[in-house]
């Protein structure tokens, strides 16, 4: 729930490697929890007695257990503004972090640690709205902003989430939903269904569930819970040698690599760092017209990636003539950044730029400037320094880069998850002081909603639809 | 012409349980009220199950009761038995449950009608609504658009705004939600209502409680009959009527069981289902030593596989199941058929056998509703053990009706776009007698309310269940008859059926529904509570030896620092009665209570005790404060966007940055505030975001 008075949080400018991070606190308590982990060079606080509009140099530090066991996480220029001078009319406190993304992000786990709550996209801008900082002309700017923000962001959620990570939530979520309506229908229809000797059922359900969700956060920790990186998928028809250039690019074998058409069935994803720009790969299968279900299925899945995927590189096997096949994959690519590999160049060439060209234009794609061409050969691992600096180029021209919700998404997750793991601490609570059952419930909901915010899916009618589905009332 | 031609203050349209309340709460507001029904002798008639109550709509009664309505102290007066369901858990979730003597129930409701100033009874079909278009402010609109031009027209034209403002000011002259809502978009106003003999009844308010009356129509397998239930007329031509006005009819289902002859039911098969040893009345205005009798039983006994084959075998033959049927029915009240196709994979089904009276033999077959035809229910109930020589009365059978989607109502139960017609029970989409009746007040309070130009009743889901009743009917696409359940309140620690006096007496009080008398009765009860809470929170109790001997003897931890008594309490293991012996100070606060002015008896016992009642919200709030609190905190949260009022009228059209979906949605429902917005479907918090900041830049405008 949204409210308008607590203490947010959020990084406030873009995240890139090189540069400055801001993370900006806003709230009544901005300057407490602003306090708690900053400070001087001597290690004394000093938020409290700073004046507004002024600046200061400090540490961020990491409590530990004992004082003095202080660990600094960065060094930082600290802005103070008193409410209401300030951006948003509140207390605002921003720290200014000098150690690239990773440590920005640190700074602001810490700042939602001692307090504060994440912001939701746009809620500076919309709080400043609220407490008359943004006149009125600019409303409407905030309306679109907090709209194209918000699905930005719910897109991100959603997306970014791993497969195997969202199905583990997702199930959590049936797992919860349903001892919620196992408990609702007995307190509606006692004479019907019984709760006898639950609550040892239930206190074993909770440990499990807490054991996944930690299990859970400490992925989320090593950053491994949304694909970070930019979403690279390669394309390509059965045999073009896809699975070769991605173990050019990883330098290993790692894709099972064969002479046979339509080998990589499913597709694979490999995380690589090339020239410190981070991608994450992903091998599809073979594109062409089949009657294999298998294989129909990775046709699917490849069509899926490509609409997700920031670039993608299109393998072409140049010894071979361009076919529908050919003409089914340029209508994934469409307008998407793209570069052509033109594979296989030390045998005999019977596919040319032009003729790519021309079929696109043929299509009804005609920015060229979208699409980079370069002539490689798999097997004799010629054309990688090329792709790599036409990567780069990209990547520093701005044509393709790395989302900054992406971050942002993983701590919202991490925050969810710790609301879900001490909702379901509360539960635990409740069975351990013999609170009556339906006590269980109220902290089972709020579990079952913060797995929901991770999703981006609302509670609605489910718990109604569970129960009536699931139990069998009586009358 | 020569008819008949009368002129009242508000008509009722139906006297089931709905209709009830609604013309005794006109009536006693002083408005001259007329009530409407089919068949005299049917007044708040029980057609389905024999009890009032239950889980959760235990809690609607008592809040019902807290408001001012009947149906408590009505069921007080002729319940046969008596049960608090759910005592092993938690405060929050026990609930009365009373059966009642049906025939004697709706005598003594009727008698309560013909006993009460300023009400007519009269049996009529009502056929006709009489309305008028009321002269509108934007005559030049087309008529699909007619709200948002209002809207547009108070943006772009000053003068346009200053007179529509004016108009308003005539026809409104009330307080708070309605002063900043003004509920506009009314289109027409209704005027009266035509009976079937041509009498007209012309009056200033109209509240359709129809129940399952409207186009009925009861099957019990290939025979089928257009009748309301038991067999009544059936009111066949309203519908027409109201579809004229412009409003949206559907059609709903339910069932009901048979009723056995309870002369060839064996007993000795089945379990004896006893009432409470100490019955708590339902009403806070009934003395409770009133309601100590004798109380009669029910029988539990179980289908069986035999009862499950005939069922399956005889599917085809089922209305549902054949496709005749083309209501949606309750998912949560589901014929025996249902069950059976539905859990396939469970042996056997519960059967409840309730007395439907004292006078009478006829037995409800509680759990096997049912739309089979006739032979095969016999040879289906003949399977369950006790029931094998049966002989019914009446068979069970699945009735159909017209009825409405609520979402055509503002929270006050009137209808959005016509002024003055009102609407409650089962014709709002609901089922239960308890939830009619809960929309009967509330409609009929708020009926009352326009017409004296007062404040609205409209409770919202932190104050009791009647507000998450008329919220979800309001607010939600509901796809069948909605049924109260306790796990439809968010905030149901904080709405117990133990407090609702507490929560709501006030209110019928500034209504005009509770006597001084009972509102006296409320504000020394309220003392005694904060008095005692306030003492045993201030107590403390020291470290030494006699009090760790106490909590050792009851298994408790000992004190390491001093601790107050109301500590204690919070302990599992310990409560109010137990600390008793440590308690040194209560005797002498006992005494201070006693000698207190204007102190009510009926809290304090014969020997100058606090009564349970009292005790009772003391231990809760102690008990559960740390629950409590929490969710008073949620509740906060949930007024904030609650107290967001948004103009009924607002063009959505005008609102940049809504989604698609968003704005449809939005322009159906109209909600009345952000809250009530954020719970439709398809409209997301993003949307309620761009909304809010929307209104925010209009009311600075």
């Amino acid at each position: 729930m949204e409210m308008l008075n607590d203490t947010i949080a959020a990084i406030a400018t873009a995240l890139s490697d090189s540069g400055i991070g801001i993370v900006r606190i806003s709230g009544n308590q901005a300057l407490e929890i602003a306090d708690s982990i900053l400070r001087t060079k001597s290690g004394k606080k000093f938020i409290h007695t700073a004046k507004s509009h002024t600046i200061h140099y400090g540490f961020v530090v990491e409590n530990k257990v004992e004082p003095e066991s202080m660990k600094i996480i960065d060094e930082v220029m600290v802005s103070v503004f008193h409410a209401p001078k300030s951006y948003t009319k509140e207390d605002v406190v921003e720290i200014n972090c000098h150690g690239g993304v990773l440590v920005t992000k640190k700074v602001l786990e810490l700042v939602l640690h001692a307090g504060a709550r994440l912001a939701q996209p746009g809620e500076f801008t919309k709080r400043a709205f609220f407490n008359g900082r943004i006149d009125l002309a600019e409303a409407e700017a905030v309306m679109d902003l907090i709209h194209s923000k918000n699905e930005l962001a719910l897109k991100a959620s959603t997306a970014q989430l791993r497969g195997d990570l969202s199905d583990k939530i997702r199930s959590m979520r049936e797992e919860i939903l349903y001892e919620i309506a196992f408990i609702e229908s007995a307190l509606d229809d006692p004479e019907h269904i019984s709760l006898d000797g639950y609550q040892d059922r239930l206190k074993e359900k909770c440990n499990q569930l807490i054991d996944e969700v930690q299990k859970l956060l400490d992925t989320a920790d090593h950053g491994k819970m949304i694909k970070e990186g930019i979403s690279t998928v390669i394309l390509g028809k059965p045999n073009a040698g896809k699975s070769s250039l991605l173990n050019m690019i990883l330098g290993q074998e790692r894709a099972i690599v064969t002479d046979i058409a339509g080998t990589t069935r499913d597709a694979l994803e490999e995380y690589v760092n090339l020239r410190g720009i981070h991608l994450n790969v992903i091998d599809t299968a073979g594109i062409r017209d089949t009657e294999d279900i298998v294989e129909k299925i990775g046709v699917e899945k490849a069509r899926k990636y490509a609409t997700d995927a920031d670039l993608i590189l299109y393998v072409v096997d140049t010894s071979v003539e361009l076919d529908e096949n050919d003409r089914e994959i340029l209508s994934m690519i469409g307008d998407k950044k793209t570069i052509f590999l033109l594979n296989k160049s030390d045998l005999e060439q019977k596919v040319s730029e032009n003729e790519i060209y021309a079929l696109l234009s043929k299509l009804g794609f005609q920015h060229k400037e979208t699409y980079s061409m370069i002539s490689t050969s798999a097997a004799f691992g010629k054309g990688l320094e090329e792709l790599e600096a036409e990567i780069e180029k990209l990547f520093f021209h701005g044509d393709i880069k790395q989302n900054d919700q992406i971050m942002i998404t993983n701590l919202r997750h991490k925050e969810e998850l710790g609301n879900v793991k001490s909702s379901l601490l509360l539960v635990k609570q409740s069975l351990e002081d013999g609170m009556p059952e339906d006590f269980y419930s109220i902290d089972l909901m709020q579990a079952y909603a913060s797995l929901g915010n991770i999703l981006g899916e609302e509670v609605g009618d489910d718990l109604v639809e569970e129960i009536f589905s699931k139990f069998c009332m009586g009358k | 012409m020569s008819e008949i031609r009368e002129k009242v203050d508000v008509c009722v349209v139906g006297a089931g349980h709905a209709g009830c309340e609604a013309a005794l709460a006109c009536a006693r507001l002083g408005l001259e009220t007329v009530i409407f029904t089919v068949s005299v002798d049917s007044i708040a008639l029980m057609p389905c199950n024999p009890n009032v109550g239950g889980s959760s709509k235990g809690h609607l009664v008592r809040e019902l009761d807290a408001l001012g309505g009947e149906m408590g102290k009505n069921i007080d007066k002729t319940f046969i038995q008596s049960k608090m369901l759910n005592v092993s858990k938690g405060p929050a979730v026990h609930s009365l449950r009373a059966q009642a003597d049906k025939a004697e129930y709706s005598r003594a409701m009727r008698k309560v009608l013909e006993g009460q100033e300023h009400l007519t009874i009269k049996q009529a079909e009502v056929c006709e609504l009489l309305w008028e278009n009321l002269p509108n402010q934007n005559s030049n609109c087309k008529d699909n658009n007619e709200n948002d031009c209002v809207m547009n027209a108070q943006i772009n034209d000053e003068d346009n705004k200053s007179i529509q403002n004016n108009n308003h000011k005539e026809s409104y002259n009330k307080k708070s939600y309605q002063e900043e809502n003004q509920f506009l978009g009314f289109e027409k106003k209704v005027i009266g209502v035509k009976t079937f003999t041509g009498a007209i009844y012309e009056c200033r308010a109209v509240i359709l409680c129809t129940g399952t009356y409207l186009r009925a129509r009861c099957l019990c397998g290939e025979a089928i009959t257009y009748t309301g239930p038991n067999g009544l007329q059936a009111a066949t031509h309203l519908t027409e009527s109201l579809k004229n006005m412009g409003i949206e009819l559907r059609r709903f289902k339910t069932g009901t069981p048979a009723r056995m002859d309870g002369r060839t039911i064996d007993y000795s098969k089945m379990e004896e289902q006893f009432g409470d040893e100490r019955i708590v009345p339902f009403s806070f205005s009934t003395d409770p030593e009133s309601v100590q009798k004798e109380q009669a039983s029910c029988w539990l006994t179980y289908t069986n596989q035999a009862t499950h084959d005939i069922i399956r075998a005889n599917l085809d033959r089922s209305p549902i199941y054949a496709g005749i049927i083309e209501g949606t029915g309750p998912r949560y009240c589901p014929s025996i058929e249902d069950k059976v196709v539905k859990f396939a994979e469970k042996e056997r089904h519960q059967v409840f056998l309730e007395p439907e009276g004292l006078h009478t033999h006829e037995m409800y077959v509680g759990g096997m509703s049912s739309s089979l035809p006739e032979d095969v229910q016999l040879a289906m109930y003949r399977t369950v053990p006790g029931l094998e020589h049966c002989k019914i009365v009446r068979n069970a059978y699945a009735i159909e009706y017209d009825c409405i989607n609520a979402k055509q109502l503002y929270p006050s139960l009137e209808f959005k776009k016509i002024k003055g017609l009102f609407a409650g029970g089962q014709f709002n989409g609901s089922s239960g007698y308890e939830e009619a009746a809960c929309q009967g007040l509330v409609a009929g309070i708020n009926a009352a309310m326009e017409l004296q130009g007062r404040e609205f009743l409209v409770m919202d889901r932190s104050e009791s269940y009647i507000g998450v009743l008329i919220d979800d009917l309001v607010t939600k696409d509901n796809r069948e008859p909605y049924r109260m359940m306790t796990s439809r309140a968010e905030y149901r620690l904080l709405l117990r059926q133990d407090n609702a006096d507490r929560r709501l007496r006030k209110k019928g009080y500034e209504i005009g529904l509770i006597s001084e008398d009972e509102y006296q009765d409320l504000l020394c009860k309220e003392k005694l509570i904060d008095l005692e809470i306030s003492r045993l929170k201030e107590t403390k109790v020291g470290a030494n030896k006699e009090i760790q001997s106490f909590l050792e003897r009851n298994e408790s931890m000992s004190l390491k620092t001093a601790a107050s008594l109301a500590e204690l309490i919070c302990r599992p293991e310990l409560d109010y009665a137990k600390i008793e012996e440590i308690d040194t100070g209560r005797a002498e606060a006992y005494a201070s209570y006693c000698s207190m002015e204007n102190v009510r008896s009926k809290y304090l016992t014969a020997d100058g005790k606090l009564s349970k009642e009292i005790i009772d919200q003391v231990e809760i709030e102690i008990k559960y404060e740390g629950y409590i609190v929490r969710q008073k905190r949620q509740v906060e949260q949930y007024k904030k966007l609650e107290k967001k009022l948004i103009p009924t009228d607002l063009n959505y059209d005008e609102v940049p940055s809504l989604r698609l979906e968003a704005r449809q949605k939005l322009k159906e429902f109209r909600p009345v505030s952000l809250g009530q917005a954020s719970r439709i479907s398809g409209v997301s918090p993003a949307d309620v975001s761009v909304l809010h900041i929307y209104l925010e830049r209009h009311k600075n405008n």
